[in-house]
Formats: structure tokens, C-alpha cells, sequence
């Protein structure tokens, strides 16, 4: 017997992990497939695009001046691929440099609520009874403040800067995320595996690392792909409102906002351009996070 | 006699239940899930447990292993009351003591291959063995439960429910226990694969000389694998005697409804003329009936019934009763 359990060591059939299942069924899902592609592609052209670009971000052109509507659109001989904006600064430029704060205040927020929000909602969780009690009320409470409120002071006070609305979006934005990942340990913590190894004398942080956190990942990937638009849409608000990036730093919802306030001098193109990347952007983010819930929803299986 | 591998005296296990509305200085409810139950188990043998849902059976279960924490009593565990262990003995015990769980998939971690769940128990208990040691215990291990070792790079969902309970009695069975706690191991599976897995825990027994403790809601699987059986109402042991007594005569008005109600097989067989059970709602642990639990239920409850509750009367042959008029309650099928 012993033997033919050695020979059987080269034919082990190798198993399907929930992550291969997901992965496959991922990969199956045609719109999330074409948006990470086109993800990647946005990606690749905010870090590169700049390569291309004739002009900075505040170089005025002042042949432009007073002729914007006339000489300002699109072309590709005087090198303002996008135009310029009313002031005449290549909107090319600025375009791409929106694109670059948006999907880092996007990432960056999210992941910056994901690890917060996870590591208070898994504790919570866990732990259970009255920590739980308290720790859950403090977010209901939290919630329960308008977060733009809180954003507006944070800037108020410490003074409008990037790294303020990281912090400040990030912040208002775990509370979400506790609760979710909090639901979900509460319910792995009474499954049956768990008690088993709790049976069989696994100690408690190996349990968590073990059999907790892997079976977490799912939810949190999930959570953290559609927060991203979120943040972004956020972020576009706030600067809509003036609140946001400062000049000559600028974000896709800074020049949105003044596109429109420059429309009716019909330079449809300073409004149209950060517009058709910003929904590029949140369309990617949305169909790529549906796809991961389908791919990795644990109730379809 | 020999002395008993495992005894529990007067085990009671209350829970405090807290309606989340609930403000946090009002006195929070007490759910009675297990009050007061003893048994002895001898080495190499079963006890059945059987109750309906809610009986406090599997929470019994758990608070014999510290799973849930048992407000007051012994377990005696080989000479040491468990219940007064260090965690660090009591990590000791556990690798003599393994449990198999009601919901074959839902006990296997769905992240894992099945050769990881089955070898951490070793992991846990042997962190000195060499892995190929461990690897090759695992695939005798799962050979001998009737899983091809070769399967041991799947994970679980690749499974069917007998099969998933066969991985869960090789992850019970690996450190060699001396007794393996069984959760209604084979409530959550079809009926054909049922006998295999009792079959195949009775044949484990037979070879290791395992001791059991077996779960389950209905007496008719308990019948063909325990040596005694306990009943279970209410968190109260109603009836404890051997396995064979059990079924030719109970004595307790509960037991006796319980067996008229398991089918028979053989269209001849006329049920014997049981008093039903009078009203059919389970009373509610966190208010439990006076005196005997049972009263709200029994067709022969009286007014001493409801003022105090039984004793445990032993009829001999170690055949306990908690019934006031055991008496005079007719005897089954005489
Ligand atoms: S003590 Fe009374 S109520 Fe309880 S089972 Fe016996 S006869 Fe019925």
C-alpha cells in the first residue's frame, strides 16, 4: 500500500483554486476584459502621453490669445492636439496631467480606505461583543456627519494641497468599507472550518492569517475596484466646486468644470476632451469592479 | 470496570442573548442551551446523543471541548477536568480529541487544497515533522478514508458532500485520536451515502479503537452505531440507557414519541398506539417550562409535572430516567 501511494505522487491531478474559477470567469466577461484592456491603455498613456506633448502645462501661447475660438482647436501642425484652453495653455498638457491626479486620487483613495476600513472592520469583527458594540457605533456616528463638511475643514484649516484630499477622501470613505468587511468576518468567523481549527488548537492569529484574511480578499478587491470611480467622482466635485487642486496643478474635473464655464464661446473641445476621458475612466472602473463581484461573488458558485 | 476515557458531571452552558436595539445597561437575557447533563463514555465505545434541533445537543458537544464556554461543571478527560485547563494544556488535549462537522463543505476551508486542510493538524500538533513525512501521512490518511491521494492538490467545492465528509474524517483522523466528536455528520447528506459514512466511521472505530460521540436528530441512524444513547430536551438529559435498551424500552414519554415516529420498513408493522405529542411547538430555552421541561408537550404531565422537576431515576443496567410517573406511563409495544 505504501507503494502505490509513492507512485501516485507524479499523476497528483492539480485542483481548480477559487482563484482560477474567478480568474477564468473573469476572463470570460467580455466588457471587463475590453475595460481592463482600455484601463491599461489610459494607464500607460498618462505616465507616457507627455512624450508627445510640444508644450508644458502653463506655457501660454500668445499667438492664441484673443483668437481662441478661431485659432484654438484641435490640430495637429501647431501641436496642441487638443487645443488650447481660454487662457492658451495646451490643453494636450493639461488634459493629460488631469488624468494623472484623477486616477491616482481614484487608487490612491481607495487603497488608502481599503486598508483602513479592512483592519477596523476584521478587528471589529473578531473580536466581537462590546468592543464590536462600541467600534460599529463610532462608524454609525461617523456616517452619519456630511463628509463634504469634514472634506471643506480639512481643507479650511490645513490648507488646500493633493495630499489633504488624499487624506480627506480617504478618511470618509473606509466607513463603507468597515462595515462590509466586517459583515463578512462575522460570518466566517461562525463557519464551520473556522471552528474546526479553532477544535483543533490552531491559535488565533494563525486562524486570522490563515483562514480569515485569504477568504476576505474577495470582498475587499471588490469593494476597493468600485470605490476607485467613487473616489475619482469625488475628487471632480470638490474641484468642480474650487475646492480641489490649485492652479496650475489641475484635475479632469477642474478643466470640466472650465469647459463649461467657457462652452457658450463655442470651444466645445475644452470641455469635450477631459469629459470623454473622464467617463472613460469611471466606465473602466465600473464594469472592471462588476466584473470582479461576478468573477469573485462567492454566492454564485 | 474500567474507568470512564470521558465523564461529564451537571455541564451547563448559558448563553446571554442581546437584542441589538437593546440599551447597554438593560440586564441582557439568559438562554439555558445546556443545564446540567452527565454521562460517562468508556474507552472504545459510542454515545449517541439525540435531540431534536435546538436541544442544546450540539452546543453540549462544543462545551465539551471548549468551544463554547460552559458556565459551570466537569468534563473529565483521562483524570483532568478540561474545563480548568491552561489554553496550553488544553491545545495538548485537543489532538486526542477531534471533531467532524454537520456541513461537510462548509468545514473545509474553500481557499485551501484538500492536502493542506487534511495536514494541518500535523502542522499544528508536529511542527517537527519533515514535510514529505507529513505529505505522505496525509495521502495514507485520505487512501484510508476512500479519497484518491492523488486528489490532493483540489480544493473542496471539487467534492461532493460525502466526499467533502470523508476529507473532514481524515483531518479528524490523522494525529490518530482517541476520540472523535461527531456534529449529525451525515444530517446534510443523502440518504445512500449516509450508511457508507456511518459504515465507514464504525470500521475506523472498530481498527483504532476510537471512542465516538455521535449527534444526530433522528434515532434511526444513532440505533446502528451507538452502544448507549442519551436523549436530549431542552438542554435536559431525559433518558440515558444502552443502546439496545433504549429502543426495546424507553421509558421517558419523549423518547417513546421520538422512536413511534421513525419509519418502519415493512408494511405488516403496526405502530404501537403512542400518545402524541400534545402541542407541537418547542418551548423557548430562554423560558423554559417549570418544573419539567417536557410538561408543555406530555400527554401524562400533572400538577407535580409543573411544580418540580424530575429526578434521575435509575431503573438498574444504568438505564437513567427524568420522568415523575416513568412508572406509570405505558411501556411501548406492551
Ligand atoms: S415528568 Fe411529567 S411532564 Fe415530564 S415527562 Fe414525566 S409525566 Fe411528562
Amino acid at each position: 500500500m505504501q507503494n502505490a501511494i509513492l507512485t501516485q505522487t507524479e499523476t497528483a491531478v492539480r485542483g481548480r483554486s477559487q482563484w482560477a474559477d474567478a480568474r477564468a470567469r473573469f476572463l470570460k466577461n467580455k466588457a471587463a476584459m475590453v475595460s481592463l484592456y482600455l484601463l491599461a491603455a489610459l494607464i500607460l498613456f498618462a505616465i507616457f502621453g507627455g512624450q508627445l506633448s510640444r508644450f508644458t502645462i502653463d506655457e501660454i501661447d500668445w499667438q492664441m490669445l484673443g483668437m481662441i475660438a478661431e485659432l484654438g482647436g484641435p490640430s495637429v501642425e501647431n501641436g496642441h492636439y487638443f487645443g488650447v484652453d481660454e487662457l492658451g495653455r495646451d490643453l494636450y498638457a493639461r488634459t493629460l496631467l488631469g488624468l494623472q491626479i484623477s486616477l491616482m486620487v481614484g487608487i490612491i483613495g481607495a487603497v488608502v480606505a481599503a486598508i483602513f476600513g479592512t483592519l477596523y472592520g476584521a478587528v471589529s469583527g473578531y473580536i466581537g461583543g462590546q468592543t464590536d458594540s462600541i467600534m460599529m457605533r463610532t462608524v454609525d456616528i461617523l456616517t452619519s456627519v456630511p463628509f463634504f463638511f469634514i472634506i471643506i475643514m480639512l481643507l479650511v484649516v490645513f490648507g488646500q494641497s493633493i495630499l489633504m484630499i488624499f487624506i480627506g477622501i480617504g478618511l470618509t470613505n473606509w466607513l463603507g468599507m468597515a462595515r462590509v468587511v466586517r459583515g463578512q468576518t462575522l460570518s466566517l468567523k461562525n463557519k464551520e472550518f473556522v471552528e474546526a481549527a479553532r477544535a483543533l488548537g490552531v491559535p488565533t492569529l494563525t486562524i486570522i492569517r490563515r483562514h480569515i484574511v485569504p477568504n476576505l480578499i474577495g470582498v475587499v478587491v471588490v469593494y476597493t475596484s468600485l470605490l476607485v470611480p467613487q473616489m475619482i467622482l469625488l475628487e471632480s466635485t470638490i474641484s468642480f466646486l474650487g475646492l480641489g487642486v490649485q492652479e496650475p496643478q489641475t484635475s479632469l474635473g477642474l478643466l470640466i468644470s472650465e469647459g463649461t464655464s467657457t462652452m457658450q464661446y463655442g470651444t466645445f473641445w475644452q470641455l469635450g476632451y477631459p469629459l470623454a476621458f473622464f467617463m472613460l475612466v469611471l466606465f473602466c472602473f465600473y464594469y472592471i469592479g462588476d466584473g470582479l463581484r461576478d468573477a469573485l461573488d462567492p454566492k454564485d458558485r | 470496570m474500567t474507568d470512564p476515557i470521558l465523564s461529564a458531571r451537571d455541564v451547563r452552558v448559558t448563553f446571554d442573548i442581546r437584542p441589538r436595539s437593546a440599551m447597554p445597561w438593560t440586564p441582557s437575557q439568559k438562554l439555558k442551551a445546556v443545564s446540567g447533563v452527565s454521562f460517562d463514555l468508556m474507552a472504545g465505545q459510542t454515545l449517541g446523543i439525540v435531540g431534536e434541533s435546538g436541544c442544546g445537543k450540539s452546543t453540549l458537544a462544543r462545551a465539551l471541548i471548549r468551544l463554547v464556554p460552559a458556565e459551570s461543571g466537569q468534563v473529565v478527560w483521562m483524570g483532568q477536568n478540561l474545563l480548568d485547563l491552561s489554553t496550553s494544556d488544553m491545545r495538548r488535549v485537543r489532538s486526542d480529541i477531534q471533531m467532524i462537522f454537520q456541513d461537510p463543505l462548509a468545514s473545509l476551508n474553500p481557499r485551501m487544497t484538500i492536502g493542506q486542510i487534511v495536514e494541518e493538524p500535523l502542522i499544528t500538533h508536529h511542527p517537527e515533522m519533515s514535510k514529505p513525512d507529513r505529505v505522505a501521512r496525509v495521502r495514507e490518511t485520505l487512501d484510508r478514508v476512500g479519497i484518491l491521494p492523488n486528489m490532493i492538490n483540489r480544493y473542496p467545492h471539487e467534492f461532493s458532500g460525502g466526499q467533502c465528509q470523508r476529507i473532514g474524517i481524515a483531518r479528524a483522523l490523522i494525529l490518530k485520536p482517541k476520540l472523535i466528536i461527531c456534529d449529525e455528520p451525515v444530517s446534510a447528506l443523502d440518504v445512500s451515502i449516509q450508511a457508507q459514512v456511518v459504515n465507514l466511521l464504525k470500521e475506523l472505530q472498530a481498527e483504532m479503537g476510537l471512542s465516538l460521540i455521535f449527534i444526530a436528530h433522528d434515532l434511526s441512524i444513532v440505533k446502528h452505531i451507538s452502544d448507549h444513547v442519551m436523549v436530549l430536551y431542552l438542554g435536559n438529559m431525559v433518558e440515558l440507557s444502552s443502546s439496545a435498551d433504549l429502543y426495546a424500552t424507553p421509558r421517558h414519554p419523549y423518547t417513546q414519541t421520538l422512536i413511534s415516529s421513525v419509519p418502519v420498513a415493512d408494511p405488516r408493522y403496526v405502530k404501537p398506539e403512542v400518545d402524541k405529542i400534545v402541542n407541537n411547538d418547542l418551548p423557548s430555552p430562554i423560558n423554559p417550562p417549570s418544573g419539567c421541561v417536557f410538561r408543555t408537550r406530555c400527554a401524562h404531565a400533572t400538577d407535580l409535572c409543573s411544580q418540580t422537576k424530575p429526578p434521575v431515576d435509575d431503573l438498574g443496567q444504568g438505564h437513567l430516567v427524568a420522568c415523575h410517573h416513568w412508572k406509570t406511563v405505558p411501556s411501548l409495544g406492551s
